[in-house]
């Protein structure tokens, strides 16, 4: 359904037009990203997204590191979904030295990602709403988002940047206290998801900022290369996991939610059905986590990867991240290609704003889900 | 010499009194405009589960007068290119109308600074003032948020004044008069008598306080129809070149309007400073009900999303003027049958 908006910037020939510079400092972009907007009274003609200005050259940065070395650095590229990057990161490097991971080991880098999709969703869902002018949704969600961040801090010491998993295997077992947090959690958070439901889902003023808000289409998606709840919103349902599946998720059930209209409201739903299919993947793995070591066996001390390109790809929160080393028998590779998909997310917005109101644009912008040291990394 | 006559008392207790009442409503104003920021910020506090201020003094009770030092120590910035004598007179032009205004209301039964004839006409003659002030404030801050805001809000006040004024019409009609002492006074009794519960002389009496409730919601911009504001698309809309008590007399003359119209609200549809049960003084009325509806306007705006902006205009021109003439024909009839 595509509301149909009286537009000067269709017909008319183009009138008096100024520009906004969006950011770096603003309120709705959520960091450092400058947008430079030019606008006709308040309907966009057009929105040019200027990124770097928290570009860290981590790529670069991957170039004289060693392996090791630079592992930290992949939680700091989406510190939202820290997790999944690392991830995609040490299963690049065991691809390479074709390690062998124990089952465990595996089952737990599921539930924490997981985990940390959902704590990610929780903080894009709250921030969101706050774009839209309600403020009162972040505090709930930060309420839940802080039961998986005392979680996660419990095994890994740390509430945002994990590096949690190790090349060959984790920083250490999970223990007792947060398989039964963890159980106890995904019991909470369902009636949470329901309250959400009747608090903002189904809140009227809501569903009129969204519902036919901001369209994209397939072809919008694959001509930019959008991933994760963008494209499954647009009613793709490609999702990393089903399409080159990965660590242990061929082993769980779950569904890849899409929705057919592609605007902000099926982007919105589409967060919110991945919650309720990560809580699933968690119980799942919880009752199937078997027993083993949480380290390959023979990872050497000193890391050199065989000649060669490797490239591991994950599902993060938002969308597709993979991992692209090239190495040359060093100890530090000859090159870390990141591929992060708010980049691909974010170049949408451009044709996707254009001629929409700026309170609709902006509402746009938050439901890509954009985490802006992701776009520069 | 005739006056000198006349004992002292006659004459000038009355210039007394009314200084004494103006002084006491420009103290009521300044007063609440800053505890309501606290209710403001205590309540939402409530809402996300969290305590709000605590710090300075019992409850964060003294952080209304914490924010007030902070805002006069601050450099007034006019920015360069505005139009300053505009841009220093757009807050007084937004705070004036409001205490102007709070004269006529009755806050008990012999307790209003002044019961004019024209009470309602005064108010709401005022009352347009701030759009004004508002547009002043943010065509002269020579900042482009500050001009989308301030277009935002000439049409959206327009948009909201002509249903606000049906629905006062049709009040006038069913009162009979434009003295809000006077259309207290005809409330009397238990609370079936309140204007909002009189369906036997307009069945639409509720369905007008809920409009004059939304209209009164948006002329003051509150969420959700806090278009001026607009935080999270217009940094801080008409007031984001504003600093220092600039800001915090827009901010102050926000709560003094909020005041003013769930005080009119109160007089016109809940009976003023009517006792429902017959006891404790009219005063202490007139504020419960004052009180609950400011609380109904915080809650909405800690539970609502922003509307969009279409979205706001269409709701007024399209339900609310509409649903207000049926209103204004109808109890028209009504009372041309009712009362032949």
């Amino acid at each position: 359904m595509i509301v149909e908006e009286p537009s000067s910037t269709t017909g008319a020939p183009p009138r008096e037009t100024f520009v906004i510079n969006l950011g770096p400092q603003h309120p709705a972009t959520h960091g450092v990203l400058r947008v430079k907007m030019t606008m006709d009274g308040e309907y966009v003609v057009r929105a040019e997204p200027v990124v770097g200005y928290i570009h860290r050259m981590q790529e670069k940065m991957g170039e004289n590191r060693t392996y090791a070395q630079f592992l930290p650095n992949t939680s700091r590229i989406d510190y939202l979904s820290a997790m999944t990057y690392t991830h995609a990161f040490v299963g690049a490097v065991e691809r390479a030295a074709k390690l062998q991971i124990p089952p465990r080991v595996e089952y737990i880098r599921v539930i924490t990602s997981e985990l940390n999709r959902i704590s990610s969703h929780l903080v894009w869902w709250g921030a969101f709403l706050m774009d839209l002018g309600g403020f009162t949704p972040m505090l709930y969600a930060f309420d839940d988002r802080e039961k998986i961040l005392d979680l996660l801090e419990g095994i890994t010491g740390s509430r945002l940047t994990y590096s949690y998993y190790r090349i060959g295997g984790l920083y250490n077992d999970v223990d007792d206290a947060f398989v039964q947090g963890t159980r106890e959690f995904v019991k909470q958070m369902r009636p949470r998801l329901k309250m959400y439901r009747d608090l903002v889902t189904d809140n009227i003023i809501f569903r009129k900022r969204l519902i036919g808000i901001g369209p994209i289409s397939k072809e919008m998606c694959r001509k930019y290369g959008a991933t994760g709840p963008v494209i499954r919103g647009s009613g793709i349902p490609y999702d990393v996991r089903r399409v080159e599946p990965y660590s242990a998720y061929p082993d769980f059930d779950f569904v890849i939610p899409t929705f057919e209209e592609g605007d902000s409201m099926a982007r919105y739903l589409v967060h919110m059905e991945e919650i309720v299919q990560s809580l699933r993947i968690i119980e799942q793995a919880l009752d199937k986590l078997p027993d083993g070591p949480v380290m390959a066996e023979k990872v050497p001390r000193v890391l050199k990867l065989p000649p060669g390109d490797y490239c591991y790809a994950v599902e993060a929160a938002r969308g597709r991240f993979a991992v692209r080393i090239v190495s040359d028998n060093k100890e530090i590779p000859y090159r870390v290609k990141l591929r992060t998909p708010c980049l691909s997310n974010l170049s949408l917005f451009e044709e996707a704003s254009q001629g929409m109101l700026l309170p609709d644009a902006l509402a746009l912008m938050g439901s890509l889900d954009l985490v802006i040291p992701d776009i520069d990394r | 010499m005739a006056s000198f006559s006349k004992p002292l008392s006659a004459w000038w207790p009355e210039p007394l009194r009314l200084v004494l009442f103006l002084v006491g409503v420009l103290a009521f104003v300044g007063l609440n405009a800053a505890y309501l920021v606290w209710v403001e910020r205590k309540g939402a506090g409530r809402f996300q589960r969290r305590p709000g201020p605590t710090e300075a003094g019992w409850a964060g009770l003294l952080q209304p007068i914490a924010d007030a030092i902070k805002l006069m120590t601050k450099q007034l910035i006019v920015p360069a290119g505005a139009d300053s004598t505009l841009f220093r007179l757009a807050p007084l032009l937004m705070m004036s109308p409001a205490l102007m205004s709070l004269a006529v209301i009755p806050f008990g039964e012999s307790l209003a600074a002044r019961s004019i004839n024209v009470g309602l006409l005064m108010i709401f003659a005022f009352g347009s003032i701030n759009v004004m002030a508002i547009m002043l404030g943010g065509w002269s801050s020579r900042n482009k948020y500050a001009i989308i805001s301030a277009a935002r809000v000439v049409s959206q006040n327009v948009a909201y004044e002509i249903p606000m004024l049906l629905v006062v019409i049709t009040m006038i009609m069913v009162t009979g008069t434009m003295n809000l002492n006077e259309i207290v006074a005809q409330q009397a009794g238990a609370f079936w008598n309140w204007n909002l519960f009189k369906v036997w002389i307009n069945p639409l009496m509720p369905v007008t306080f809920l409009v004059f409730y939304i209209c009164m919601l948006a002329e003051t911009n509150r969420a959700p129809f806090d278009m001026a504001e607009a935080e999270s698309e217009l940094v801080a809309g008409a007031y984001t070149e504003y600093a220092g008590m600039g800001f915090g007399v827009f901010f102050m003359a926000e709560y003094a309007n909020i005041l003013l119209g769930c005080a009119l609200a109160t007089v016109l549809f809940l009976g003023g400073w009517q006792s429902p049960i017959g006891i404790l003084p009219g005063v202490f009325w007139f504020l419960v009900k004052m009180y609950f509806l400011i609380f109904t306007v915080v809650w909405i705006r800690w539970t609502f999303p922003r509307t969009q902006f279409y979205g706001l205009l269409n709701l007024s021109w399209k339900i609310l003027i509409p649903v207000s003439l049926v209103a204004l024909i109808l109890s028209s009839a009504m009372m041309k049958l009712l009362r032949a």
